[in-house]
């Protein structure tokens, strides 16, 4: 107990479960960690049935079923309409390879909401190169097709950098074409396999800039036909993202097995006391874990977040972020034009993307190595 | 929106009663629409069964306001929703 103590936090409005790290594809863009948790470690389906009832009784309202693959899960029609039964609204969050059209109906009846599929290119072959996975593409639009067929929103999440990026407008197409009602366009963000693989992803500022303008032109366009939501490239921003719209204040997000974090990326942080949901409630780990409540708030914050008139916009950006390129988790994220190092990442992302490699590392748990 | 229009919530849009933080919300693809009392009762009744007029007699008779009055504001409330993909007709 210090003698400042913080008021208690607000309640999470969602939270995002990795039920597996485990998956089909291997796309070098991935933001799971490098070293990917083994199915053995993972936890059971009673579990995770208890972390849905915690954090939908401590206010989260969405529940985001990621991985990994989350439907490698064998459990996954169980975990659906258990979350469902808590009032939880659910998003599958798929690669959509491997989703049988007898599992996609029996998610559809547990109480599925809402299913987001990710393409990795808008043509067969950049899509079945960049997923590591022959015939994901016709599996995908399978996928498609099965999801509008029973009536359930479809969003199309494309995760663009610099072997796809010209594909934007294609993308939009794509999801048009799909009959989706929202389109993700998500520029990669350098964490895990992406951070491995940013010299051969990251896209020039020309590039970058060029294609953040179809989607803008697109989405005006588009309004009440397809909702486009951005995650923007921010090493070539100006003002960072606000992390999980600011850590520990309106997200949660488990690893296969049961490590609670504030975002996914979090465990890059040294030094950091990660809670896990076996030992501890949901709702102990948002209040009172030491790793929560790190960077909560605005306290934490030296300058020039802590006299920035955008420190509750940014949050101070990405944690994780900060550690990576200013090797500080404490520092401003570089991201920021206000950080000492933006002109640093913003120029070693250009001469890496100038550089042009093509060496890729593909995800998988060949890399894994035993903790 | 014509007064035959029949909107409704899509599937996978949802009209809850936040309990912790005691207020309704309107649940969507990667979205929460914090809606208030009033909007509440207006989507309460877009069942894709009424039309538009029968939803507006029902309000002005419930909340005793002209129902020319009601109707500029259900309409307008309603096409923003439509603009965001959370209400079909």
């Amino acid at each position: 107990m210090t003698a400042h103590q913080a008021p208690p936090p607000g309640p999470p409005i969602g939270i995002l479960v990795e039920l597996t790290h485990r998956c089909p594809l291997g796309c070098p863009h991935c933001s799971n960690p490098i070293g990917l948790e083994k199915p053995a470690a993972e936890l059971d389906t009673e579990t995770w049935k208890r972390v849905f009832s915690e954090a939908a009784a401590l206010g989260a309202l969405h529940v985001h079923l990621s991985g990994g693959e989350p439907t490698s899960r064998r459990d996954i029609v169980e975990l659906i309409r258990h979350a469902a039964q808590c009032g939880l609204y659910t998003n599958l969050i798929t690669s959509g390879v491997g989703v049988s059209a007898k599992l996609w109906a029996a998610m559809v009846e547990a109480g599925l909401d809402h299913a987001q599929l990710s393409f990795q290119g808008a043509d067969e072959a950049t899509n079945d190169r960049l997923g590591h996975y022959q015939g994901a593409w016709a599996k995908k639009r399978a996928f498609a097709a099965m999801v509008t067929g029973a009536g359930l929103p479809l969003t199309v999440n494309a995760v663009v950098s610099r072997p796809n990026l010209h594909q934007v407008g294609a993308f939009i197409e794509l999801a048009l074409e799909l009959g989706a009602r929202r389109l993700e366009v998500a520029h990669t963000q350098y964490y895990g396999w992406a951070l491995a693989n940013r010299a051969a992803l990251i896209p020039p500022l020309a590039e970058t800039q060029a294609a953040i303008r179809i989607v803008e032109e697109a989405r005006a366009k588009l309004a009440g036909k397809l909702v486009i939501d951005m995650v923007v490239p921010d090493y070539y921003a100006r003002y960072p993202k606000p992390c999980a719209g600011g850590w520990g204040r309106l997200a949660i997000n488990v690893s296969p097995s049961g490590k609670a974090m504030p975002c996914h990326a979090a465990e890059t942080i040294p030094g950091l006391e990660f809670w896990n949901v076996r030992d501890r409630s949901v709702g102990d780990i948002w209040r009172d874990s030491p790793a929560f409540n790190a960077f909560r708030g605005t306290d934490w914050m030296r300058e020039p977040c802590r006299s920035c008139e955008r420190k509750e916009i940014d949050w101070g950006g990405c944690r994780c972020q900060a550690l990576a390129l200013a090797g500080d988790a404490a520092a401003t994220d570089p991201a920021c034009s206000k950080s000492p190092h933006h002109a640093i990442i913003a120029a070693t992302a250009e001469a890496e993307a100038e550089a042009g490699s093509g060496d890729i590392r593909w995800r998988s748990y060949k890399e894994t190595v035993d903790v | 929106m014509e007064s035959s229009d029949k909107p409704r919530l899509p599937r996978g849009v949802r009209l809850r009663y936040d309990e912790v933080r005691q207020r309704w919300t309107l649940l969507a693809p990667e979205r929460i629409f914090e809606v208030d009392g009033t909007a509440a009762a207006v989507l309460q009744l877009c069942d894709g069964e009424r039309d538009l007029g029968a939803i507006v007699a029902e309000l002005a008779s419930r909340f005793q306001a002209p129902p020319d009055v009601i109707e500029k504001d259900v309409i307008a409330m309603l096409a923003g929703l439509q603009a965001k993909r959370v209400l079909e007709t």
